[in-house]
C-alpha cells in the first residue's frame, strides 16, 4: 500500500479531471439542479410570471391540485394508454426480434430497417399523417374498411376509439426500437442453447417461452420501464393526433402542467402539479421494479 | 403438424409452411410500418382536394405543394434554422460529453462519486418538472427567448451522454495514455489527440441520438421560439394548422415530407451507429 495522500494532494494530482467534468458540470447546476430546487421552491407559490409578484400561499396549491379533476384524469388516461399499447408491443417486438434472429431469414438488414424507420421520424409529421388517415369522412382507414364491408370507425371522435388511436400510433414509433434493443440482446444468446432444447424435443413456441423469454428479462425490464415513464411523459403524440380530445380523453400530465403553465399563465400551480406527477412516477417505477424482480428470484 | 414433429427426418414441407408464415409475418409489420410514410408521400403530391378524395394514387403529380410551402410560409428558414441548431447542439453536446465522460472515467479525483450518483439521480427527472423554472430563466434572466440558445446551451449537460461517454472511456488503455504523458504531451493534447480519435464509433452513436432528437424536438422549441419566424421545422409544422376542420393537409404533409427526408437519408448513411447507440443504453440494464 502507498502512502495515505491528502484530499488536496489527490485534487492536485487528479486536477485535469476536475477540469474536465468543470464544463459538465456547472451547466448541469444551473440547468438541471438549479430548476429542479426552483420548481419545489415555486410550487408553494402563486405566480402569474411577472418577476418579483409571486405570492407564497403554503400548501395551498398541492391542496387544489387534489381536487383537480382534470389532473387526475390525466393521469388515468395516460395509465389506459400504457395498457393499450405495452402488451401488444413488446410482445410483437419479442416476435420479429426472434424472427429477423433465425438464419433462413434473407433481408434481415432491411426488415429491421423498415421496421425501426418509424423511431427516426418527427411525432409531428407521423401524428398530422395519423391524423389524415384516421380521419372519420375521408381517411383512407374508414374507406379501407367500408371497402371490406366494415363500418367506419370514430377514432379521432370517440373517448375510447381516440385513446385506441393515441396507442396505435405509440406502437407504430416504438415497436422497432424494442426490436432493435431485444435483436442485440437475443444475439448474445449461444444458438448451442437452443440447438441442444431442440435435441431435447423442445419445439420454438417452448423455446421461446422457456428460454429466450427468461434470458431476455433484463431487457425487457428496461423496455416496460422506458416505456412506462415515456408514456406518462407524453405530450406531442396527443397534442398533434387528437389535441387532448374528445372531452379531454387523451389529455395527459404534461399537457396539464403545459397548459396551466403557458395558457392560464399560474406558473407555481404547474409547478406543484409536476411535483405531484413526478412523486407517482417514481413510485409507479419502484411499484414495477419490485414486481419485476420478484419473478426473477 | 404433430405427424411431423416427430418424424425422424427433416420435415420439408413444414419448414416451407413456417418459413412462408415468417415471411408473411414480417412483410404485414413492414407493411403496417411503412404505410404512414407512403401515405404522407402520396398526400404532398396530391391537391388539397384530392387529399380528402378516394384515389389512393394522385391523379396527377404536382409538386405545386412544396412550391407553395416554400412561397408562403418560413419552411426554408425553418429548414435551415434546424440543421443550425441540430448540428451545432449535437457537436457541442457530443463534445462536452464526450470530455466530461473522460474525466469521470480516468480521473479519480475527490467527489468524483457524488457527483456521479447526483448526475445519475437527476437522469429520472422528468422534463415537465423542469419545464416552467428553464422557461422562466430563459425569459427572466437570460432574454433568449426567441433565440437558438436554449435549444443548445442546457443540451450540452446531459447526463446520459456523461453516462454513456464514461462507459465508453473505461475501455481506453491506461497505458496508452500514461505513454502520451511520459512523452510529453499535455492532457488537453491527449484529450483531442489521442483519445476522441479512438472513440469516433462512440461519437458518432450518441451525435446521432442527439442530432434525432433535437431534429424531432417539439415541447420546449414551442414554449422558446414564440415568433413563426423562429420556427424551427416541426414548431412550423404545428403552427401550420387552422381552426378545426380547416387543416390545410396539402402543404402540412408537403413540410411532414421535408422534415423526414434529413432524417431517413442520415439513417441510410450511418445505420449502424443508430443501433449501437439505441442498444447501449440497454446493455447495463
Amino acid at each position: 500500500m502507498a502512502a495515505r495522500v491528502s484530499v488536496w494532494q489527490r485534487l492536485w494530482r487528479e486536477r485535469w479531471g476536475l477540469v474536465f467534468v468543470a464544463p459538465f458540470f456547472i451547466l448541469f447546476a444551473v440547468f438541471a439542479i438549479y430548476p429542479i430546487g426552483f420548481s419545489a421552491w415555486l410550487s408553494l407559490h402563486e405566480w402569474n410570471g411577472a418577476p418579483g409578484r409571486e405570492l407564497f400561499v403554503g400548501l395551498e396549491n398541492f391542496r387544489f391540485a387534489i381536487r383537480d379533476s382534470l389532473f387526475w384524469e390525466s393521469m388515468t388516461n395516460v395509465v389506459i394508454i400504457f395498457m393499450l399499447h405495452l402488451p401488444l408491443m413488446m410482445f410483437l417486438a419479442l416476435i420479429l426480434a426472434v424472427i429477423l434472429n433465425q438464419n433462413f431469414l434473407r433481408f434481415q438488414g432491411l426488415w429491421r430497417a423498415l421496421i425501426f424507420l418509424p423511431h427516426l421520424t418527427s411525432m409531428v409529421a407521423a401524428g398530422f399523417t395519423f391524423r389524415l388517415i384516421l380521419e372519420k369522412e375521408s381517411g383512407f382507414a374508414n374507406a379501407a374498411l367500408q371497402f371490406l364491408g366494415f363500418a367506419g370507425m370514430p377514432w379521432l371522435e370517440d373517448v375510447w376509439w381516440a385513446r385506441i388511436s393515441v396507442a396505435l400510433l405509440l406502437l407504430w414509433a416504438w415497436t422497432g426500437y424494442q426490436m432493435v434493443i431485444f435483436l442485440s440482446a437475443l444475439q448474445t444468446i449461444p444458438p448451442e442453447l437452443n440447438e441442444a432444447a431442440m435435441m431435447d424435443g423442445a419445439n420454438r413456441i417452448q423455446i421461446f417461452w422457456k428460454i429466450t423469454v427468461p434470458l431476455l428479462q433484463p431487457v425487457i425490464i428496461f423496455c416496460f420501464t422506458v416505456s412506462l415513464i415515456g408514456t406518462f411523459a407524453l405530450y406531442t403524440e396527443p397534442t398533434i393526433l387528437t389535441g387532448g380530445g374528445p372531452i379531454h380523453s387523451t389529455a395527459t400530465p404534461t399537457m396539464e402542467i403545459f397548459g396551466n403553465a403557458f395558457l392560464n399563465l399560474k406558473y407555481g400551480y404547474a409547478a406543484s402539479l409536476s411535483y405531484i406527477y413526478f412523486l407517482i412516477v417514481i413510485v409507479a417505477t419502484l411499484v414495477q421494479l419490485r414486481f419485476t424482480n420478484r419473478g426473477e428470484k | 403438424m404433430i405427424q411431423t414433429k416427430k418424424a425422424p427426418t427433416r420435415a420439408v414441407p413444414t419448414d416451407h409452411l413456417v418459413h412462408g408464415f415468417v415471411y408473411l409475418c414480417i412483410i404485414a409489420m413492414c407493411a403496417f410500418t411503412m404505410f404512414p410514410f407512403i401515405w404522407m408521400f402520396l398526400s404532398s403530391l396530391k391537391p388539397l382536394s384530392e387529399i380528402f378524395g378516394q384515389g389512393i394514387l394522385p391523379a396527377n403529380p404536382t409538386l405545386d405543394n412544396f412550391g407553395r410551402l416554400f412561397a408562403e410560409t418560413p419552411a426554408l428558414q425553418a429548414l435551415i434554422r434546424s440543421f443550425l441548431i441540430a448540428i451545432t447542439a449535437t457537436v457541442s453536446s457530443v463534445f462536452f460529453c464526450a470530455l466530461g465522460g473522460y474525466g469521470f472515467a480516468k480521473f479519480n479525483f475527490p467527489g468524483r462519486g457524488i457527483m456521479f450518483a447526483l448526475m445519475l439521480g437527476t437522469m429520472t427527472i422528468p422534463f415537465a418538472v423542469t419545464l416552467v423554472p428553464l422557461f422562466m430563466m430563459m425569459r427572466n434572466v437570460f432574454h433568449w427567448i426567441d433565440t437558438p440558445y436554449p435549444l443548445i446551451v442546457p443540451g450540452i449537460a446531459n447526463a446520459f451522454g456523461i453516462f454513456f461517454m464514461r462507459q465508453y472511456m473505461q475501455s481506453v488503455s491506461d497505458e496508452m495514455l500514461d505513454a502520451a504523458r511520459i512523452d510529453g504531451a499535455s492532457e488537453i493534447q491527449i484529450f483531442l489527440r489521442l483519445v476522441l480519435p479512438t472513440i469516433t464509433p462512440a461519437l458518432a452513436s450518441l451525435g446521432i441520438i442527439f442530432f434525432m432528437g433535437s431534429w424531432n424536438n417539439f415541447l420546449f422549441p414551442t414554449i422558446i421560439l414564440r415568433d413563426p419566424n423562429n420556427a424551427t421545422l416541426p414548431v412550423l409544422i404545428a403552427s401550420l394548422q387552422g381552426s378545426a376542420g380547416r387543416t390545410p393537409y396539402d402543404l402540412i404533409m408537403a413540410a411532414s415530407v421535408v422534415s423526414t427526408i434529413p432524417m431517413l437519408i442520415v439513417f441510410l448513411f450511418l445505420q449502424r451507429f443508430f443501433y449501437a447507440g439505441i442498444t447501449a443504453g440497454s446493455v447495463k440494464g
